[in-house]
């Protein structure tokens, strides 16, 4: 055991190692891979559930989800839907769409409220049905710098294109305690009832400093100690409800857009 | 027999006598971030213990080979290799528990435990044992982190493994819960008040005084 101190024998094990090692992980990443998807779309499916206020306790996600949830993809410049034959909309991923330069717009700084960098030029949307036929709510994806991390969320919102049905934040990176109370359903609660848009057609939703009036239609209380993430919360409304994000889908909305009658 | 003897001790010793927690006081960020829920700290100990026996297994079946200039190296790359076969296995099984343990699987890796175990045991002993040693130091760590989890859960949210226990004023029930055990610092006060109960048992454990 002498030489195990040599230069080959320490190359030699330490070559070994890392190949075992390699095989390993690689074997345990590529072999899991596909059930982790099916974790993360159920994890999604789920999350669009809940502020489609679906209750699906105790049934398969993907049977409640395929049974309530309508996914749509809208063309963010003209505010259309966009035609089920141009696009597939159970594959069409945003967050994707949005780092490929040809099916993206790069913000200028101006633009850039919510520090996204780049907008995909189709969304998705999730229409909800309905029991009695037409659409309940409409879901907008939505995401925005906060403090530490990019935070993203879905809104449901009411077939008027105007008031907040219900709201989750679903990923972010804050501080747990603090911003990280974004993530609180008795925060997100707040945001019910909430209009998004005053009376000249601009975003008018935000998050204040403090305790919002009992009667006010458009502010939200603040988080105590997450000032910037508060902040970030009503950069992230007011990029996606203008002319950049969701605003021309939102104001055709308004006109009857969803074909509800 | 003996050596049966010796294998039991192996494996219980670290659970009450030579707690990895309360008596070399080790791996103790994990556990105050991962025990405001049963069901967190049980999955958290289940990986430790996956990590502590494979390590020291495998360290041990290769440790008359490991030059000792870079044996840390060794161990680091084996330990980690075993914490991102964990959270794979973890994201593929248990995607929801595995999303709230976020980042402490992978904090795994540095965790005192696995390295102390390999460094001071598996180097030196046969795989058996080293094997033996790394499921008692996980048990040990799970024990403690039960525990602590069983008076978190139960005093904070009224409720064990997620099942209410104690019914809370939310929900129409008596119990007023306590928010301060939900508070990663709370788990300082019951880990402490833990080694006191310990030491008092197994006066042994008291460290003479400087």
């Amino acid at each position: 055991m002498a030489n195990n101190d040599s230069l080959a024998n320490t190359v030699k094990v330490v070559l070994g190692v890392s190949l075992v090692c390699s095989i390993v992980v690689s074997t345990a990443a590529v072999g899991l891979r596909g059930m982790q998807q099916r974790n993360v779309i159920e994890d999604t499916q789920s999350n669009i559930l809940t502020v489609a206020g679906a209750d699906f306790a105790g049934q398969k996600i993907q049977d409640v989800y395929q049974q309530v949830i309508e996914p749509r993809v809208v063309d963010l410049d003209t505010g259309e839907f966009v035609a089920a034959d141009q696009i597939d909309v159970n594959s069409f991923d945003q967050r994707k769409s949005a780092k490929d330069p040809e099916t993206s717009t790069r913000l200028t700084k101006d633009e850039d409220i919510a520090g996204i960098v780049r907008r995909s030029n189709y969304a998705n949307v999730y229409l909800v049905k309905g029991s009695a036929g037409g659409y309940e709510r409409i879901i907008i994806p939505m995401h925005g710098r906060g403090l530490w991390s990019t935070m993203y969320a879905f809104m449901a919102i009411q077939p008027d294109g105007n008031t907040v049905d219900a709201m989750v934040y679903y990923d972010h990176g804050e501080t747990p305690g603090l911003g990280g109370e974004i993530a609180n359903p008795l925060w997100l609660e707040k945001f019910v009832g909430k209009k998004l848009f005053d009376d000249q057609g601009q975003p008018a939703l935000e998050v204040i400093k403090g305790t919002a009036p009992q009667d006010s239609a458009y502010q939200i209380d603040g988080l105590s100690g997450a000032t910037l993430t508060s902040n970030g919360v009503t950069n992230t409304f007011d990029f996606w409800l203008s002319e950049n994000g969701f605003g021309k889908f939102l104001s055709n909305i308004q006109k009857g857009g969803l074909g509800n009658g | 027999m003996a050596e049966a003897q010796d294998n039991k001790a192996l494996l219980l010793n670290p659970v009450f006598l030579n707690n990895p927690i309360a008596l070399q006081v080790l791996g103790v960020c994990s556990a105050l971030a991962v025990t405001s829920k049963l069901e967190t700290a049980f999955v958290m100990s289940l990986a430790v213990i996956f990590v502590t026996s494979l390590s020291n297994l495998s360290i041990s079946l290769i440790r008359h080979h490991i030059p000792s200039s870079v044996r840390i190296i060794v161990q680091m790359a084996i330990i980690a290799s075993l914490v991102i076969v964990v959270d794979q296995i973890l994201k593929a099984v248990v995607y929801d528990i595995s999303k709230q343990l976020s980042v402490f699987v992978s904090l795994i890796i540095t965790n005192c435990i696995v390295m102390g175990r390999a460094e001071a045991f598996a180097m030196k002993e046969p795989p058996f044992r080293s094997f033996l040693d790394g499921i008692g130091q996980g048990l040990g760590y799970g024990a403690l982190l039960m525990a602590v989890g069983f008076f978190r859960e139960l005093l904070g949210s009224g409720s064990l493994f997620g099942i209410e226990i104690l019914p809370l004023i939310n929900n129409g029930g008596w119990y007023q819960p306590n928010g301060l055990l939900l508070l990663p610092a709370s788990a300082f006060f019951i880990i402490g008040l833990l080694i006191w109960a310990l030491r008092t048992k197994f006066p042994a454990q008291v460290e003479p005084k400087e």
